[in-house]
């Protein structure tokens, strides 16, 4: 043990270099491994790669929903993760306890358990003994919802820390973190909420979308770095997003005028025979409401879990590469590596880009919701 | 599918969290933000205002600078040619006086002298008088020392006064 430290760098070079010119012949490299260890071939081991490698979407998976556990790594056969409270309401009973009562999923707790799959698959469900499942109010603080505290948490912090500069420094050039946010916090004002608002109504609306903007964009680049307590999935989650698109909706409804009602039930400029007897246009104009929110949610939650997707898709090839042979797993580390990088300045892109384009598109709404007649 | 299966606590908490930022941003943290902004973009647009109001100032100002300069200028010309003419008409009332009393003087000087002059004058006709009377008491002294020559003198006197 003690001269392979010596060792360690140089050849992990040779492996690499070795690796990459190999890249091409993986299956030679592959036998060739195999041929070492001959009597260890057997249909179990086959079958276990075979399992691994098919494993990897569901790894994917399994970092990108919510769950009862802050997994952290594996270490042999240890989890190390976080618990977090499950709190159940069941049959006018609440139920408080910790996620590792569960321990990772494999043991059931005052009757209820993680369903393995079906279509509660990852939820709390209590199994009933013919073997059906029942599904608890469950107000878990679930990895996401913990998440979500602490980058709730940072968005106010950061917030009222810039807020309190501006109220000292009336008058003043921006400085440290209020320079970095200022920019942003005009170009909301200016691009967004004055252009597609409108000057007389803009200023009402201004709260809510910088928050909305500031908490999608934070969320999103919380969201990209993969170190506790950070890194939670959370606007790659339908229920964040879904929230989110909720807000948008209850304010777009509630600041609805006359007008932006008519305009729906009574569609100007369309011939008359669209709206009586079928009330054709109304029904298309009534679905375009609702569409509108559901379109913000899916399109926030599938761009950022579709990063999250491809940056853990890379990764994974290097597990899946190394299970075939350890040379071609550190031969795709490289490539895998750059072009997780890639990907993830991508990402620190859509990352801007989804909150702009979530915050634009409330403004748009609000826009129609509080235009004059003309 | 678990990817599309959002959880109901998730909605929850995420309502909440959401709501309670939104409410704190709403209510401590934008307001100021927004009011500074719109604050010091309208400080610096008056600041541009200013600046152009004091550029176009300081430009009257500098055409009413130069008309005062201008007007000094005249004014100075004006007081200085006042001045000379001052000057000149001092010197000449000056030269004048000068003159008159210098007349006065040589007048005063000549009189003067012509009252010496006639105090002289008399004095030495005093003088000459006093001379010639003792001159002439001398003389009659002389000859009027013998008897004889009184007598004949008396007789002359009294030939003339035809009192014989």
């Amino acid at each position: 043990m003690a001269n392979r430290t010596g060792f360690q760098i140089p050849r992990f070079f040779r492996y690499l270099i070795f690796a990459l010119l190999a890249f091409g012949f993986t299956e030679v490299i592959a036998n060739e491994q195999h041929d070492h260890e001959p009597t260890m071939i057997d249909s179990e081991t086959q079958h276990e790669l075979e399992k691994a490698e098919m494993n990897a979407g569901e790894i994917i998976i399994g970092h990108i929903v919510d769950a009862y556990e802050w997994h952290i790594a594996d270490y042999g056969h240890t989890h190390i993760s976080v618990p977090l409270p499950v709190i159940l309401y069941d049959e006018g009973k609440w139920h408080f306890f910790m996620s590792s009562k569960f321990h990772h999923g494999k043991e059931a707790y005052e009757g209820f358990q993680i369903a393995a799959k079906g279509a509660n698959k990852g939820k709390i469900v209590r199994v009933l003994d013919d073997g059906s499942e029942i599904k608890p109010i469950d107000l878990s603080i679930t990895k996401n919802a913990f998440a979500l505290f602490i980058s709730s948490t940072i968005v106010v912090l950061i917030f009222m820390s810039v807020a309190k500069s501006y109220r000292k420094r009336t008058r003043h050039a921006p400085k440290g973190l209020q320079s970095i946010l200022e920019p942003i916090i005009v170009f909301i004002r200016d691009e967004v909420a004055r252009t597609s608002i409108g000057e007389k109504h803009y200023e009402k609306f201004l709260p809510y979308l910088l928050t909305v903007f500031f908490f999608i964009f934070i969320n999103n680049l919380l969201g990209l770095i993969p170190i506790f307590p950070l890194g939670a999935n959370i606007t790659g989650n339908l229920a964040v997003t879904g929230v989110l698109a909720m807000f948008t909706f209850v304010i777009t409804t509630i600041s609805g005028n006359k007008n932006y009602y008519a305009h729906i039930f009574n569609t100007p400029g369309v011939p008359w025979w669209l709206k009586i007897p079928v009330p054709l246009m109304p029904i298309i104009e009534l679905v375009g409401v609702f569409t509108k929110p559901f379109v913000l949610m899916v399109r926030l939650f599938a761009n950022i879990t579709a990063g999250h997707i491809i940056i853990l898709g890379f990764i994974s090839l290097i597990f899946v590469f190394g299970q075939a042979s350890l040379y071609a797993g550190y031969g795709m580390s490289i490539i895998s590596i750059s072009l997780s990088i890639f990907i993830n300045f991508l990402e620190l892109l859509v990352a801007f880009i989804q909150a702009y384009v979530f915050t634009l598109l409330s403004a748009i709404y609000f826009g129609m919701a509080v235009e004059e007649h003309h | 599918m678990e990817l599309v299966n959002p959880g109901l606590g998730l909605i929850f908490w995420m309502t909440l969290a959401f709501g309670i930022v939104f409410f704190i941003l709403k209510k401590f943290a934008w307001p100021p933000i927004i009011q500074a902004l719109k604050d010091r973009e309208k400080h610096i647009e008056e600041a541009l205002h200013a600046a152009d109001r004091a550029h176009e100032e300081m430009k009257k100002l500098k055409l009413d600078n130069e008309q005062l300069l201008k007007e000094a200028k005249e004014e100075r010309d004006l007081i200085m040619s006042d001045a000379r003419k001052m000057r000149d008409k001092m010197l000449e009332e000056a030269r004048l006086k000068a003159s008159d009393e210098a007349d006065r003087i040589v007048e005063n000087a000549k009189e003067r002298i012509q009252n010496e002059r006639m105090a002289a004058m008399v004095d030495i006709k005093n003088e000459i008088g006093t001379i010639a009377l003792e001159v002439a008491e001398k003389i009659l002294r002389e000859k009027m020392k013998s008897t004889e020559a009184q007598k004949t003198y008396i007789d002359k006197l009294l030939d003339e006064a035809n009192i014989k």
